[in-house]
């Protein structure tokens, strides 16, 4: 077994998930390939989408992978990191909007 | 990649492979490497095998549609990516009496595409004398392949689109962003400056233009390891970006693969990019591009006149599998009866859409 937990090179195995459930892994694919092709979003944008939450479900294969995506299709890298502010913008605020609750606890508990 | 690579590959790059003596100007070596242990061990296909599946190998020429020249590999860039190593310090340059060779082919073919490419081709003393001679001919689509700095880099360059216009040159230039700084990270720095004013002389004398006879056409490669998008989607965000930003028109984008030779293989292997680099190749591989790669309908002739299979090999020095293998033995017959040298650089022509000097072919 390797020693860490995340070795670049598996992304590339990534494609093997199927070998051990073939219907379940084809599906997948098929889906994230229709996902991802030209529709009322560009390619363009989706890539940017898909970079911004490869960094707030903090998948590094995802990074290398949206990265490069996003170099081959011409994208600045000035676009890139507003794409990732934006996803840590939300990761935040949905941690900041939770104040609210512990607001309200508080208020509920406190004479 | 460490800053201190970075910068010592920036250093390295104001000179070619070949005057900083560097083991990768030998085109053995980068054979050896393109043989290495990647594709040896098995671990990918070699590009023979690859072919093999769908019955293309050997790989056999079509009609000749496109003779392309190089007149020399002196050039006043040295970009990071140039597969032919040129730079101001490369000293090979078509002489006249090749040149003279070079036009009996030409008038003698039944190429409808002549494209002359260096280098920068304008630094050849001879280069206006053979585009003079070569117009005369009658070929149907005469390509310049200049990298639009040329232009500014002299007084005795500035009246080039004029000259061009003149000659009804068809002109290919490279450009590799619309943005300044991965253009001059690719190319040297002051290049976008000197690309932009460039290409607005050209759109002054009518290249370019909407509706114009006077083709511009640019040539997109990606600056650094990854493989060129979708080349539609590409031309729109180049077209659009330089419209608005320059007000600068042009045709149509042509975008091209970077073949693991040369500067760019020596660029793959500092960055430790080479292995992850011809795994995204040969990933993308489709045997539909393999019908349409350059070299089935291609000749490359070189500064002293020896015959290749695409601009690609002659920098590898892989002469063409013929009798025939020097301009002044051109024989078409001779010549469409080989097999085509291929090696693991040919997994570049055919990744994704594939690519040529004309762009994508699938």
């Amino acid at each position: 077994m390797a020693k860490s937990y995340y070795d670049p090179a598996d992304l590339r195995k990534f494609g093997k998930i199927t070998e051990w459930s073939e219907e379940l892994g084809n599906k997948f694919f098929d889906y994230y390939g229709k996902v991802f092709e030209e529709g009322a979003l560009s390619a363009r944008e989706k890539s940017l989408i898909a970079l911004a939450v490869s960094h707030v479900v903090k998948c590094p294969y995802c990074i290398d992978a949206y990265t490069k995506d996003g170099l081959q299709r011409g994208i600045t890298k000035e676009e890139m990191m507003e794409a990732v502010h934006a996803g840590a913008a939300i990761e935040s605020g949905a941690t900041l909007v939770h104040g609210v609750q512990m607001m309200n606890k508080y208020d509920k508990l406190s004479m | 990649m460490t800053q201190s690579i970075l910068t010592d590959i920036k250093k390295a790059a104001k000179k070619s492979l070949k005057a900083r003596e560097d083991e990768l100007a030998n085109t053995q070596t980068q054979m050896e490497i393109l043989n290495g242990e990647l594709f040896a061990d098995g671990e990918l296909p070699y590009f023979k095998d690859k072919i093999a599946e769908t019955g293309q190998f050997p790989l056999k020429p079509k009609t000749l549609e496109v003779l392309q020249i190089n007149v020399g590999y002196m050039c006043n860039q040295v970009c990071g990516h140039c597969h032919v190593d040129a730079g101001p310090d490369r000293k090979e340059i078509m002489t006249r009496e090749t040149m003279e060779q070079c036009l009996e082919v030409i008038r003698n073919t039944g190429a409808h595409t002549l494209d002359l490419t260096g280098g920068a081709p304008e630094m050849n003393p001879d280069f206006r004398w053979f585009v003079e001679e070569a117009s005369k001919a009658g070929i149907q689509d005469f390509i310049v392949r200049s990298n639009l700095t040329i232009i500014l880099a002299n007084k005795k360059y500035h009246d080039l689109p004029q000259f061009f216009k003149k000659h009804n040159v068809h002109v290919v230039s490279s450009m590799p962003h619309y943005t300044r700084g991965k253009t001059d990270k690719q190319r040297g720095d002051g290049v976008f400056d000197k690309s932009i004013k460039a290409l607005q002389m050209l759109n002054e004398v009518g290249y370019g233009m909407p509706n114009s006879d006077l083709k511009l056409d640019l040539v997109y490669n990606p600056s650094g390891a990854f493989l060129p998008a979708d080349q539609a989607a590409m031309e729109h965000d180049f077209k659009k970006a330089l419209k608005e930003d320059f007000d600068i028109d042009f045709h149509n984008l042509f975008a091209i693969t970077n073949l693991p030779i040369s500067r760019f293989l020596d660029y793959l292997i500092a960055s430790d990019n080479y292995e992850d680099y011809m795994y995204s190749l040969v990933e993308a591989y489709n045997p539909t591009a393999v019908e349409n790669v350059m070299c089935t309908n291609t000749i490359s002739v070189s500064w002293d006149g020896w015959l290749y299979d695409c601009d690609f090999n002659q920098m590898l020095d892989l002469k063409v599998a013929s009798k025939v293998k020097h301009i002044k033995d051109y024989n078409d017959d001779v010549l469409s009866n080989r097999d085509i040298i291929i090696s693991q650089h040919c997994y570049g022509c055919t990744a994704g859409a594939g690519s040529s000097c004309q762009g994508s072919v699938a």
